[in-house]
């Protein structure tokens, strides 16, 4: 079965260095819809011992009130990323970010330890998802390889940090750069229909830029973006807030499919538009939104 | 005995004061008395200078002696250099048992503290204390009491004769030689002052010190030459750096501005803001941020603002700037931007008296519609308490807040649900400083709470899809992060009292303790 | 678990905590620094305390040096400086004396 959580709203994914505990301790308060805790590049190699630890307790006990809880573990070709996963697993994360994906292989290796740690620590098999991250010219060319991997991945995100580097140029702030690995990297996960996240954006002084980007990649069909600051999470969650008149037709949308559906009928129109089945995900999405963004008054 | 906020006041720190327990706000409301008068030595012979050379010279002038109370204001800030000048000479000549009253102590004054032990000084007034001060005082050092006044109530004590100032101090950044002085010029410009005048009006015996001597008349002045008995010249009456700094950068930290957004959101919601209302913010992050949020929202509405008080900062002296308000009144200047819009013609000076004094007829803060506070501690019966530190030690500032708060039509306190891992709202704080029956609304992170008394303004913001919590549930909210709170640990000698605005004991402090664990 | 090296973890931060861990002689010692030592004074120790006896360690000297860490972050540096002191670094048991 699929696990349900595999389809949620994931605006804005905030990076937390799990080793520090005033960064872990109440994160919530800002409303982002998905915590990152990083084992990886926030911390400092001779800490990534202790970083777990803190990890490890936060999610026990701190209560993260509704933001699902993801874990970036250290890349494959170290030797931490295997105990990252008993922990994160043991901890109750919800979701296993793999950072460095560069192919399937990569997200199979990755399920398998997953799977194994569900198993000792006593959680129910498939509760725990996983991300992957893609920071490589080769993991972009793998897009799709990577999307069909497994059952368990529920998305890809573009990190251009390190992805620019790999293409020998670096982040210029016009997004050129990135274009084609976005594109790409949508495209595939659209096709693989998986969830598509956008990289971080650093300059935190230019909001102007910043609300750009979020425009651009909302407008490309991005599922959001990650935050490396929480000053940045309204301005996504605002960019992502659908529009009245589009909610009032994704309303009507889902109530005609429903009550079409019961009648077998399996086109119509709703305000002089054809619709059918095709548009029911889509219309549920855009009142999901709504609801998340606050601006639902209605009763679906 | 048993105050009004369920305080227990000691018997005998109540002989030993001649004070009555806290009663509530209003409880002295129509009380008839005689204001005190000082002695007044006259300057017919226009011969006569006021000039003296030195501090030493005008300590002996003013004969001062053992049990004298001299005193000070704190315009100056961590900058003032007078209250240190003085009482090093006071100290070097050998004498004991000075009262100090000062509008407020800080750590520019730590060279007290040896004065404390060695019994120079045996009893302090003062708006607060922090730092050394604090600590040497919660160990019980002071022979005397501390006792903590809010602006308002230190001009009621010096006002009603209990306070009798012998010689007070007079930091001018700006003087003339027969004693005008302002606040205004200089180098050591610090806008106004207020906490100064109840003294000059009051004392038997006072002393202007200056390091920019001007010809006279200096005009307008804010304390006239008819109250000044002598005139100092020194090289240096403050650190220019430490008096006003520059206007702090707004905040970036989201948090404070989320407190910022819930704390607008209720001020604009309340039947209160319209135009021709009133205002009153302090100088943190939060309340800095509302201010600056408030104003946009004015503009957008057309809604003017009659006055603005304060303690100013920038944001304040930006909403005159852009003709936002009609007038702001002015007791206390924070940054260099609020010493300069002193020139405004609709910036005015007021004295503390004016400001807040209980026992006149009648202050700004009773026009109040909104003041913003800070607190380190709120509890479930809306006390908050701006003195004591998690340590048990005095480390603040009682200020205008249980002034500003019992005048204000509606007093917010903004402050983090939790501070380190201190639960900002409690169960019982550790000592009132403001009674909760002035307290109406807590702004936290967490949520807004309004106190039950205030049903109007529970109706007024119902349906304006603000967080509303009760004042408990942010408290078991803060609880469930950082457990439950055990209380301070204190000795049993009473080393400091909360005098409410009215004189009255609102709490006391006790002697700190060294920790030590359950079993 | 045996304390033989001397160990320390966590840091001097805001809301952290900075254990050092060393051996005993022959039981507990502990040494709390804490600005919350009056509210949560008792409730550090208990805490340290129990993550002690998690470990099965029983003879070691402590000193924690508390910057307003919630009990959580007081366990994990604990356990932290433990495992560094003996060098363990994977097969830790999650779930088991971790908890």
């Amino acid at each position: 079965m699929m696990n349900p959580d595999k389809k949620r709203l994931r605006r804005t994914m905030m990076f937390l260095n799990a080793q520090k505990p005033s960064l872990i301790k109440d994160p919530y308060i800002y409303k982002p819809d998905s915590l990152m805790f990083d084992l990886e590049d926030a911390v400092a190699e001779n800490q990534k011992d202790a970083a777990r630890f803190s990890l490890y307790h936060a999610l026990r006990t701190i209560d993260y009130r509704g933001c699902e809880k993801v874990v970036r573990i250290n890349g494959l070709d170290t030797d931490l990323w295997k105990e990252d996963i008993r922990c994160a697993v043991a901890a109750g994360c919800d979701v296993i970010r793999i950072s460095k994906t560069e192919t399937g292989a990569d997200v199979k290796a990755v399920e398998a330890r997953v799977e194994a740690a569900e198993k000792e620590f006593g959680r129910p098999e498939g509760s725990v998802l996983i991300m992957a991250a893609i920071e490589s010219c080769k993991g972009v060319l793998n897009a799709q390889e990577i999307c069909g991997a497994s059952e368990r991945l529920f998305g890809i995100a573009l990190s251009g940090g390190d992805y620019t580097k790999d293409l020998q140029t670096s982040i210029s702030g016009t997004g050129v750069e990135l274009m084609g690995a976005r594109q790409i990297l949508i495209i595939a996960a659209r096709a693989a229909g998986v969830q598509c996240f956008d990289t971080v954006y650093t300059d935190l002084d230019n909001e102007e830029g910043f609300r750009r980007e979020v425009e651009m990649i909302h407008t490309m069909g991005f599922d959001g973006k990650s935050i490396v600051n929480p000053r940045q999470i309204h301005i996504v969650h605002e960019i992502y807030t659908p529009a009245q008149k589009d909610i009032f037709f994704a309303e009507k949308v889902v109530r005609e499919i429903d009550s079409k559906k019961a009648q077998g009928i399996g086109v119509f129109t709703v305000d002089g538009k054809m619709i059918d089945i095709a548009f029911y995900d889509g219309a549920k999405r855009t009142i999901e939104l709504a609801k998340a963004s606050g601006v639902y008054k209605g009763d679906l | 005995m048993i105050n009004a906020v369920g305080r227990d006041i000691p018997e005998e720190i109540l002989r030993l004061t001649g004070k009555e327990v806290f009663q509530g706000n209003n409880h002295f409301d129509g009380y008839e008395y005689r204001r005190q008068a000082p002695k007044v030595k006259c300057v017919i012979d226009p011969e006569k200078s006021k000039l003296r050379s030195s501090i030493r010279e005008v300590l002996e002038a003013c004969g001062i002696k053992d049990g004298m109370t001299l005193s000070f204001h704190h315009h100056f800030r961590e900058g003032d250099k007078i209250v240190n000048m003085v009482m090093k000479e006071v100290h070097d000549m050998g004498l004991k048992d000075i009262r100090l009253c000062a509008s407020s102590l800080g750590k520019a004054h730590e060279a007290l503290v040896p004065m404390i032990e060695d019994g120079t000084i045996t009893e302090i007034r003062s708006s607060g204390v922090r730092g050394e001060i604090g600590k040497v005082i919660s160990e019980g050092k002071l022979k005397g009491l501390a006792y903590m006044q809010s602006h308002g109530g230190r001009v009621r004590s010096i006002v009603s004769g209990e306070v009798k100032i012998d010689i007070a101090f007079i930091g001018a950044p700006t003087a003339d030689d027969y004693g005008n002085c302002s606040g205004i010029g200089g180098t050591s410009d610090c806008g106004v002052l207020s906490y100064a005048a109840a003294d000059a009006d009051y004392a038997d015996n006072v002393v202007v010190i200056t390091d920019h001597l001007v010809p006279f008349p200096n005009m307008p002045a804010q304390i006239s030459m008819t109250k000044v008995d002598y005139v100092v010249q020194v090289d240096q009456i403050g650190d220019p750096a430490k008096i006003a700094t520059g206007a702090a950068k707004p905040t970036s930290d989201v948090r404070k501005l989320m407190m910022a957004d819930n704390c607008t959101s209720f001020v604009i919601n309340t039947p209160y803001f319209k135009d021709g209302f009133s205002y009153q913010t302090g100088v943190g992050g939060a309340s800095i941020a509302s201010a600056v949020a408030l104003s946009k929202i004015m503009k957008e509405r057309g809604i003017r603002m009659r006055f603005g008080v304060g303690g100013l900062t920038k944001p304040m002296c930006d909403i005159l700037n852009n003709d936002q308000v009609d007038c702001l009144l002015d007791t206390q200047d924070f940054d260099l931007d609020a010493v300069e819009n002193v020139k405004h013609p609709r910036h005015f000076y007021i004295s503390a008296d004016e400001y807040a004094n209980p026992f006149n007829k009648g202050a700004v803060v009773n026009r109040l519609d909104f003041v913003i506070l800070a607190s380190l501690e709120v509890d479930v019966h809306f006390n908050c308490n701006v003195v004591v530190g998690s340590d048990g030690v005095l480390t603040g500032a009682q200020g205008g807040h249980p002034d500003t708060a019992a005048g204000a039509k509606c007093s917010i306190v903004i402050t983090p649900l939790v501070q380190g891992r201190i639960p900002a709202v409690c169960t019982d704080v550790t000592t009132v400083t403001t009674p909760g029956e002035s307290v109406d609304v807590v702004v936290t992170d967490y949520g807004i709470a309004i106190n039950p008394r205030r049903q109007d303004l529970m109706e007024a913001v119902k349906d304006a899809g603000l967080p509303l919590r009760t004042i408990e549930e942010l408290r078991d909210i803060a609880y469930s992060i950082t457990g439950e709170p055990k209380k301070v640990q204190f000795g049993d000698r009473v080393v400091g009292i909360i005098e409410s605005r009215d004189g009255t004991i609102m709490d006391v402090v006790r002697e700190v303790k060294e920790f030590s664990f359950a079993e | 678990m045996d304390i033989i090296k001397p160990a320390v973890a966590g840091t001097m931060e805001s809301s952290d905590c900075q254990v050092t861990i060393e051996p005993g002689n022959g039981g507990i010692e502990l040494d709390i620094q804490s600005p919350v030592i009056h509210q949560f004074g008792d409730q550090i120790r208990k805490t340290i305390l129990e993550t002690l006896k998690d470990l099965d360690i029983e003879n070691a000297r402590l000193t924690v040096v508390d910057k307003g860490a919630l009990d959580c972050t007081v366990r994990a540096r604990v356990e932290a400086a433990a495992y560094r002191s003996v060098g363990q670094k994977d097969a830790l048991p999650w779930g088991g004396a971790i908890r």
